[in-house]
């Protein structure tokens, strides 16, 4: 009675396999290693890179561990601190042969020293947390408001144009706060504008009222266009905090989302916050100027002479020089939009630039008076300039949206939009949280966990062992196999573990044994009661059952509570808690169930079991005793 | 070896009134100091700015207060964290001092009182990993270095409290309706009274010796409560087999029967779960000191509770044999019961 099929050792057999491969790179540790990634949004790091970093390692007489592409950048691990440096320094010097205007982020950083055939399982080693491994950690609140006034901004100088444009009298569009507001003077014009409105603009909804003799026309946001509105502006945001933590040289960034309005930034290894402040907080300027085209200018191009007074030589992505002039016509501050798209026309890849009503009457005077000329966009950043785009003018460009094409590819495309995005955020963003954690506290800690889980699982594991005897060695071993399972999972999941993680593994741990101590005491009880030892063991496993499900399932809602109301610290240990109750109910429940069987099962006659001293009462029971046990 | 040799029944219910004497003057104890003294909340809760920096000598915390206390922040708590060389530094939300800059500021401040000077320093460590970090650099190396900061705004911390209530709330919720759906209303009343009553003992604790109540305690609470039902479940489930096995057992003798013969592994199984926290008490340094601290109490709590709370609070509500095992078929009708008539 106490036999397991077959199918049932083998899935014990293939988990605790499969526990233990995934368990395993925990225990190599990390080696040092060289990674390399993009330092600029137009730039992607892809397989390529590989062999082009092996080559300068070689032609530097560096023998790498490996080299290989992880995610988007590529990654060489090497034996000791002296060749990482010395392969960082030589990778530098390759791949970025002007330093101040590098293309690649080059930085040293940790990787498992797991081999390779571990690391192709998908095996890696359980992901620290910024507390236990040190750095700085940032939420920041992302201000809608301003994104919604901005977006409204740009939709009143539309529809001001619009009006124009159909000829329809209005007695003034201004924005008040996230509305936009007309006045008209008779119903007739009102009922036109509110039908070409309704038409043209799918992203307000419009409302008539009076006010005295005047009648007005309000437009407000619809729900879901201000959600996209909210959730472009976090968008944008995130790229542009990307673009710029790219700079500090961090091998691991994280930059994510959190809920509707906040991004997370954690920089592992960085504790200087005034620096990575800095560089977050800065904005990059958009500027738009003329270009100098004079003969003296071309003289200058050529190298035969001095730049012309008022003009600065920049260059342009690509590579060509440009002389612009220094007289800013246009910033940034006037961009409100840049997307990849199409020419309506030709079908050539466009970029489609929106500007807000002051930025468009500047660039209607512009276009108008220089037809045949070029402009340039140049993005400064840093105190450093770069000319995104230099198009032709061709003719006369109002109402603010405009169009540069021709001689695009469509990433091109997509990457000049970027740019011209990317320089700015689409709204404020303030610190509303920042930690920092130093690299001495991370180690710390880890030890603090790790020794917390050590001894309380030893204290566990003596106890069970002279209380239960063979029952308790079996207990021990499904609690082993319960902290190798719940270790495999977040090594594989690949979840953020912190300290209160590893208080959850301590937790869930002292937790678990409750289950094998039902277990045992129920056998034990049906031992004292008369029952023949695989009985015993059949019944006691049967009946503890119910009730380790009743006990598991009331924690996990407690864990799950904690899930889904908890943030950061708090859902550390959520996550750890959760994972190990489940894993907990295989351990405790069917894992020892295995070993017993494996033990005692196969023993047709058997006489006792070893689970400690099984004491009886003596036979004279009190009264309320009952006589006989079902 | 066997701790528990019990050979009768204890009559638990007899001391009834006693043991829930003591429970509602501990709960009321805690209740006072949690209305008269308040939760100490931690910086997560209240927001606020910390700083936790660590001396080569051992730190002299009146020295610390002044050199902070020269920057006139408001109130400023300092205290020794763990070891006598940490020091913790506890600024409050001002509306005027820029949060964001003021852990910077305390640094300088504790720098320059003892003769460094700030500055920014970048090395690899031995382990390869970039580092780059505020030191104070003095003529003697580094007297003291910043260990961790933490900024929390004012709306994070509202929301967190507010969140952190909402997972009690979901909790409690959570737990009755699986009791109530498992077993019966009175039992889900009776388990959540017994458990929320060692909630309510581990906040006057912190209220009464105004330890530290932060996110990890909270989540501490909550997974107690989660544990300690489990008690009162295994109990409540013995109470059921107990009415179905012996059926001339009065409600109040079931009740002691079940209680005497769950009594072993509650006191082992809440054992070993202590061994697991008093390691993390011990081992798990500052950080996790109260998080432990408040797991241990609340399992010496949770066993009273369960075992002695929850069943007397079930014996009054007046749980009956009826409640628990179903009379659907007539050989299961009590032939004690008075009102059994005729079965058709």
């Amino acid at each position: 009675m106490n036999r397991y099929p077959w199918w049932k050792y083998a899935i014990l057999a293939i988990t605790l396999l499969v526990g233990l491969v995934y368990t395993l790179p925990n225990f190599f540790g990390e080696a040092p290693a060289v990674q390399v990634s993009s330092a600029k949004a137009t730039l992607k790091v892809d397989a390529a890179l590989v062999p082009r970093i092996e080559q300068v390692l070689v032609g530097a007489g560096i023998k790498p561990d490996f080299v290989q592409l992880e995610g988007s950048s590529v990654r060489a691990r090497f034996f000791d601190t002296d060749t990482q440096i010395k392969a960082k320094d030589a990778i530098t010097k390759a791949l970025n042969p002007e330093a101040d205007n590098p293309s690649y982020i080059v930085a040293l950083n940790l990787v498992s020293r797991s081999p390779a055939w571990l690391s192709r399982a998908h095996a890696m080693p359980m992901y620290l947390g910024l507390d236990l491994r040190g750095g700085v950690h940032f939420l920041m609140q992302v201000d809608m408001k301003s994104a919604l006034t901005k977006r409204a901004e740009s939709l009143t100088g539309d529809i001001r144009t619009l009006l124009r444009e159909k000829n329809i009298r209005h007695a003034g569009v201004r924005r008040d706060g996230n509305t936009v507001e007309l006045r008209f003077r008779e119903a007739a014009t009102l009922t036109t504008a509110r039908n070409l409105l309704s038409d043209q603009m799918p992203d307000l909804a419009w409302a008539e009222s009076s006010d005295g003799a005047e009648l007005k026309l309000v437009g407000t946001l619809k729900p879901e266009a201000a959600r996209r509105v909210q959730d472009q502006a976090l968008k944008q945001n995130i790229t542009t905090l990307h673009n710029r933590v790219n700079e500090l040289g961090v091998a691991e960034p994280v930059i994510a989302q959190q809920g509707v309005d906040r991004v997370v930034v954690q920089l592992p290894g960085v504790q200087d916050t005034a620096k990575a402040k800095d560089i977050i907080g800065r904005t990059a300027t958009l500027e738009l100027r003329m270009v100098n085209d004079s003969t003296e200018a071309q003289e200058a191009l050529r190298g035969n002479g001095p730049v012309p007074f008022g003009s600065d030589r920049f260059v342009e992505r690509g590579g060509a020089p440009l002389i612009v002039f220094r007289q800013v016509q246009l910033t940034g501050e006037n961009l409100t939009d840049a997307q990849p798209g199409f020419d309506g026309q030709t079908q050539e890849p466009a970029v489609h630039l929106t500007l807000d009503a002051k930025g468009s009457r500047v660039f209607r005077d512009l276009t108008r008076e220089n037809i045949g000329k070029r402009m340039a966009i140049l993005l400064f950043e840093k105190g450093k300039g770069e000319v995104v785009t230099a198009p032709v003018i061709r003719s006369e460009i109002g109402g603010g949206r405009v169009q540069i094409s021709g001689r695009m590819t469509t990433t091109e495309a997509a990457d000049v939009s970027l740019l011209l995005r990317a320089g700015s955020l689409a709204a404020p963003m303030e610190i509303i949280e920042e930690r920092t954690i130093g690299p001495s506290l991370g180690a710390e800690n880890i030890t603090k966990g790790f020794n917390s889980v050590l001894y309380g699982f030893i204290a566990i594991a003596v106890f069970m062992c002279l209380y239960y005897m063979v029952f308790g060695v079996f207990s021990t071993l499904a609690l082993a196999f319960n902290l190798l399972l719940l270790i495999a999972l977040l090594s594989m999941l690949q979840a953020t573990l912190t300290l209160p993680g590893i208080a959850a593994i301590a937790l869930v741990l002292g937790m678990a044994i409750d289950s094998n101590v039902l277990i045992n005491e129920r056998v034990r009880e049906e031992l004292r009661g008369g029952a023949a030892p695989q009985q015993a063991i059949s019944v006691g496993y049967e009946r503890a059952f119910g009730t380790i499900f009743d006990s598991n399932i009331t924690t996990l809602i407690a864990g799950l509570a904690l899930l889904a109301f908890g943030s950061g610290p708090v859902r550390g240990f959520a996550v750890v808690h959760c994972l190990g109750i489940l894993t907990s109910m295989l351990s405790s429940v069917m894992f020892s169930r295995g070993l017993v069987n494996l033990w005692y099962g196969r023993q047709k006659r058997l006489k006792g079991v070893s689970i400690g001293q099984v004491w009886k009462p003596a036979p004279p029971a009190g009264p309320t005793r009952p006589a006989v046990k079902a | 070896m066997e701790f528990f040799r019990i050979r009768r029944d204890i009559r638990f219910m007899r001391h009834a009134m006693v043991l829930n004497a003591i429970s509602f003057i501990t709960f009321a104890a805690a209740v006072f100091f949690i209305a008269t003294r308040g939760l100490h909340l931690s910086v997560e809760f209240t927001g606020g700015t910390l700083v936790e920096v660590e001396y080569a000598q051992t730190a002299d915390i009146n020295r610390t207060r002044a050199n902070v206390e020269a920057l006139g922040l408001g109130e400023v708590q300092v205290q020794k964290f763990g070891t006598s060389r940490d020091v913790l530094i506890r600024m409050p939300v001002r509306g005027e001092v820029k949060q964001a800059e003021l852990s910077s500021r305390v640094f300088e401040a504790l720098c320059s009182a003892e003769q460094g000077r700030t500055s920014i320093k970048q090395y690899t460590t031995p382990q390869g990993e970039q580092v780059s970090r505020p030191a104070c650099d003095a003529a003697g190396g580094e007297p003291v270095t910043l260990k961790r900061t933490e900024f929390v705004g004012p709306s994070v911390g509202a929301e967190l409290y507010e969140n952190g209530a909402y997972a009690l709330l979901a909790t409690i919720a959570g737990i009755m309706m699986y009791l109530a759906f498992r077993f019966e209303w009175k039992f889900a009343v009776a388990g959540i009274v017994a458990n929320l009553h060692d909630v309510i003992i581990i906040l006057g604790f912190f209220a009464f010796f105004q330890w530290e109540f932060s996110l990890a305690v909270l989540a501490a609470v909550l997974a107690v409560l989660g544990y300690s039902v489990n008690e009162s479940v295994v109990i409540f489930d013995r109470v059921r087999e107990s009415f179905r096995k012996y059926r001339k057992m009065s409600t109040s003798e079931t009740i002691d029967h079940a209680i005497t013969s769950t009594i072993s592994r509650t006191v082992i199984t809440h054992g070993s779960t202590l061994m697991m926290v008093v390691s993390m008490l011990v081992f798990g340094g500052p950080t996790l000191f109260y998080f432990a601290l408040a797991l241990t109490i609340g399992i010496l709590f949770g066993i009273y509770s369960s075992v002695f709370v929850a069943a007397a609070i079930v014996m009054w509500l007046g749980v009956k044999r009826e409640d628990l095992v179903k009379t659907t078929t007539g050989r299961d009708v009590d032939p004690d019961d008075p009102n059994a008539g005729a079965v058709v």
